[in-house]
């Protein structure tokens, strides 16, 4: 399978293999009471995720980042419905199963890290009894080898002496531990699926390099497949080996990292890396979006970036882009160079 | 070059941990024996994580806390021997920019009165002309003069910060101190900001202290740097030189974990053990050592002093050969 101009590197050649988890025009829309206001929270997605691959969707407050994780696990708030699509993980869909066979699935063969450590552990539970509560509920371990099993976790998350740190709680910990505590939580039934949502945000400079080597290491060691959600360019470049860049709930561009870095297709995906500072280039005068991200509960016509974009022309401005694939493993939904290559 | 402001030897300790009595509390040693200068139109970064003192130093900066030790000279004189004139030009001529622009803005005030604010309790103006220079600081900013008549809930978060800009530069100030002006904006929305911040400087002959953990903003802003590390600074230099090649093994890791630009941009990596010591119970002697990849055993007995290297100030043993060794001077460099 060709990959493009890219150096197939060992996360290519790892991800020959089938897809894990494969999106097909996945929506979600949030409705109100009335039924008269409906925001599309995420419209249309398509993605695929490999074992062994770091997916990065990346996408400013209220491109439907967040949403797109809550579908997939299937922890929508009430108002939301899942409207179309499918979710196939390991060839069964998401998407058909009943809430108690997604108990099954959830922490066991999906599991999610949260942004705030803080609220993702409960004060009144000692660590130990957090790390062992997924062991005990999806392999009915006993409680005591539950919690061998947890102090072995806190030992490959690198929590210093785990003997005494298990029995301990969240507020005896630091903002790094709880957060390598949450890690061991998630991979702590062996799942084949790790989404983490904007993991580092609440990490100091040097803490987010130790969580996030942690994370690549725990990849590796398990041959997880990782979604990694985040408003940061740089943790996609670091990290990931695909990338999906949102706006206002559609997936604009998709493809490579290196590729899409190298030559971003859509003029949102050319903007929002030249806005980023560089350390290597002090001098160079940030390339600015102009505008505000649209309103999703009334998104206009045409492409949702018409009016923030430099190259927009009257078509934009009409009709909704199709996603097209300017080269193999890319998409993108723009009229401009997609349209005419794939016509 | 003119020095606009100088710290010399500024310290801010806080009590904590008082006793029943009162007495035998501990001491935080928020800022430690610090000294900069922000020169006239330009930009002074300070950087370093959670609990180093940074916004302690804004504070400190603008007159939110007085220091316990050392002075701060504005034009050159020492801000705690001005007289009330003296020191309502010295209030007038600092402002501030915060992080959440959602909180520095009253919600229920119009943004005409949001940004006249500190002309009508400063400046006795009539009402025309406080409107007229309301309209001008928008149109610097770059808003509509109708945003005059609206409230902050009416604007988004990029907007908003746009205001808290144009309140800060309603009474012509020398000197803005920016505290993390950046980090709750979305990311399209912040190169306009960093844009508007610069063009700013460039045409009114601003200074900036600029605070924020996202180094290559730090460096983008800024002509100088500081780093701290538990109320010290650690190192301190012209941005571009400190960011391209750090001296501190604190600011090396420190710049090593910023995030690349690019996939294909590789370097070396230094991930440092362990977590930010408590500033209560601080490391003795250099305050990074437990940490220090490179730590000697002087390190843990003396403090290191902020010596020049290289045309830049460093606070390690490593570059300062024979300063004052006490205890085992032939040790000093085990490894050189």
């Amino acid at each position: 399978m060709p990959f493009g101009t890219s150096p197939v590197s060992e996360a290519a050649a790892r991800s020959n293999n089938a897809p894990l988890l494969e999106l097909q025009s996945l929506s979600t829309h949030y409705v109100s009471a009335q039924g008269t206001r409906v925001v599309r929270a995420v419209d249309d997605v398509s993605l695929t995720v490999r074992s062994g691959e770091t997916l990065g969707i990346v996408g400013e407050s209220g491109s439907g980042k967040s949403t797109l994780a809550l579908t997939i696990l299937r922890i929508l708030p009430m108002a939301a419905r899942i409207v179309s699509g499918k979710m196939m993980l390991d060839g069964e869909d998401l998407v058909e199963k009943s809430e108690t066979e997604m108990q099954h699935i959830r922490g066991k063969r999906v599991a999610m890290i949260l942004q705030d450590p803080m609220a993702s552990l409960n004060p009144l539970f000692s660590i130990g009894d957090q790390v062992a509560e997924p062991i005990r509920v999806h392999e009915g371990e006993s409680r005591k080898n539950a919690w061998q099993r947890a102090i072995g976790l806190l030992k490959s998350v690198r929590i210093p002496s785990p003997e005494t740190r298990v029995t301990q709680y969240p507020h005896e910990m630091s903002g790094g531990m709880r957060q390598r505590i949450v890690g061991a939580i998630g991979i702590s039934c062996e799942p084949r699926l790790l989404i983490a949502d904007e993991p580092t945000t609440s990490l100091d400079l040097t803490i987010q390099a130790q969580y996030l080597n942690l994370l690549r290491d725990l990849q590796r060691a398990h041959n997880l497949a990782l979604i990694f959600i985040t408003h940061n360019l740089g943790i996609v470049a670091k990290m990931c080996d695909q990338l999906a860049v949102m706006y206002a709930g559609r997936v604009v561009e998709s493809g490579p990292v290196t590729e899409i870095f190298n030559k971003p297709v859509h003029p949102y995906t050319q903007a929002l890396l030249n806005s980023i500072p560089r350390m290597d280039d002090v001098d160079r005068r940030l390339t600015a979006i102009e505008g505000q991200p649209p309103d999703l509960a009334s998104l206009p016509q045409g492409c949702s970036f018409a009016a923030r974009c430099p190259r927009a022309f009257d078509r934009c401005r009409v009709e909704v882009p199709p996603e097209t694939r300017p080269s193999p493993g890319r998409t993108v939904r723009c009229w401009l160079d997609g349209a005419t290559e794939a016509a | 070059m003119t020095a606009i402001l100088e710290a010399v030897s500024l310290s801010k300790h806080f009590q904590a941990q008082r006793g029943f009595f009162g007495g035998g509390g501990s001491v935080v040693r928020a800022v430690d024996d610090i000294s900069f200068t922000i020169e006239q139109g330009k930009t002074l970064g300070v950087v370093g994580e959670s609990g180093c003192g940074k916004t302690t130093t804004a504070k400190l900066v603008l007159g939110l806390e007085q220091p316990t030790g050392g002075e701060i000279r504005f034009e050159g004189k020492d801000i705690r021997g001005l007289d009330a004139a003296g020191r309502r030009h010295y209030r007038k001529s600092i402002q501030a920019v915060f992080q959440d622009p959602y909180a520095s803005l009253n919600p229920r005030m119009r943004i005409s009165s949001i940004i006249s604010e500190p002309l009508t309790t400063n400046e006795k103006l009539p009402a025309d002309e406080v409107r007229r220079r309301v309209l001008n600081l928008l149109d610097l900013v770059g808003l509509p003069s109708r945003a005059a008549d609206l409230f902050p809930h009416e604007f988004s978060c990029g907007q908003r910060q746009r205001i808290a800009i144009a309140r800060a530069l309603a009474l012509s100030p020398r000197l803005i101190v920016l505290d993390e002006p950046v980090s709750a904006l979305d990311v399209s929305i912040r190169a306009q900001i960093l844009n508007l911040l610069r063009d700013l400087q460039a045409e009114l002959n601003l200074s900036y202290l600029f605070i924020a953990h996202d180094l290559a903003a730090v460096a983008h802003m800024s002509h100088d740097i500081v780093v701290m590390y538990l109320g010290r600074i650690v190192e301190s230099g012209e941005a571009r030189k400190l960011a391209r090649e750090p001296k501190h093994p604190y600011t090396e890791a420190l710049f090593s974990a910023a995030l690349p630009s690019h996939p294909d941009e590789r370097r070396e990596e230094i991930i440092l053990p362990g977590e930010v010591p408590s500033p209560l119970n601080p490391p003795s002697g250099c305050r990074f050592h437990p940490r220090c990849p490179q730590a000697m055993p002087q390190c843990g007995e003396q403090v290191p002093e902020l010596a020049a290297v290289h045309g830049r100030m460093v606070s390690c043993h490593l570059y300062s050969p024979g300063a004052r060794p006490v205890t085992q001077p032939a040790e000093a460099f085990p490894n050189a």
